[in-house]
């Protein structure tokens, strides 16, 4: 395929920042994790863009450490829901505002 | 329109309808779906864009592993019905023109970016493959991968931790 490289990075721009307004706007804890790996992806579509225009299989491996490291997040993430939800009974994040557990 | 424009074009509105999709389905399972739904428009993306490996582990790891840890939470919690309706009532303008903001900033910034080539170079057959790919991984790569094995194997212990229910309060 070719296409201009920044037409990619704009829909790049576009995923990453429908992924900062479901930040912003959802209060269901597992939505807002949705929106935070929609980024990641956003990210990792432009690391691709510019691997295909530069030639350069960095870019590439660098997407794959990407996915390895949200994979972790995910699971350590998912846990802290679970546990949050096993004490509050509900995975609101405008419950979650005490540190006290 | 040359039909390279015209695939994208039909990928990208694909990608940006079911990312709009996901942010606002009032279920949480109609939401996990539909970001499957995006990644895997995004591993058609990458393969158009010679990087088979990667499509690759996007549609296992991505698409595959993860979203299935999402939906299976999203069911164990019974989360899937909560509103996303604001508690303030200046939740949803305000996202929105930060998000926007956000996006003003991004596009003037790539859009006025040095320009690259007009046209993209021509790659070779192997570009991306991987076999390409993986040996870099083991050659160049072969600390930031043992890393990368240590960091997985610490977040698996410390999700069990986490979860694992408190001494002497039985569930």
């Amino acid at each position: 395929m070719n296409v201009p490289t920044a037409y990619l990075l704009m829909l790049a721009a576009v995923l990453f920042s429908i992924g900062v307004i479901g930040v912003l706007l959802r209060r269901n804890a597992i939505i807002v994790f949705m929106s935070i790996e929609l980024m990641t992806n956003a990210g990792n579509l432009a690391f691709i863009a510019f691997a295909r225009e530069l030639l350069s299989t960095a870019g590439q491996v660098f997407v794959f450490f990407t996915i390895a490291v949200a994979a972790a997040e995910v699971a350590v993430g998912l846990a802290l829901v679970v546990a949050i939800f096993r004490t509050k009974h509900s995975i609101d994040i405008d419950q979650m505002s005490s540190l006290k557990g | 329109m040359t039909p390279d424009l015209i695939l994208f074009a039909l990928i990208a509105v694909l990608a940006v309808g079911s990312a709009l999709a996901m942010l606002f389905s009032r279920n949480a399972v109609y939401s996990a779906l539909f970001l499957v739904f995006n990644f895997l428009v995004v591993a058609v993306l990458y393969l158009l864009l010679n990087a088979a490996f990667i499509a690759m582990v996007q549609v296992t790891v991505y698409a595959g592993a993860i979203m299935v840890l999402f939906l299976f939470v999203v069911m164990l919690l019974g989360g899937e019905q909560i509103s996303g309706k604001p508690s303030t009532k200046w939740q949803l303008p305000l996202a929105l023109i930060f998000g926007a903001a956000l996006l003003a900033v991004l596009g003037y910034m790539l859009l006025f970016r040095p320009a690259g080539a007009v046209s993209l170079p021509a790659v070779t057959a192997d570009f991306g493959s991987p076999a390409v790919v993986g040996s870099e991984l083991f050659r160049r790569y072969l600390v930031p991968i043992e890393i990368a094995s240590v960091l997985l194997l610490v977040s698996m212990v410390g999700a069990i931790v986490l979860t694992r229910p408190e001494k002497g309060k039985p569930e």
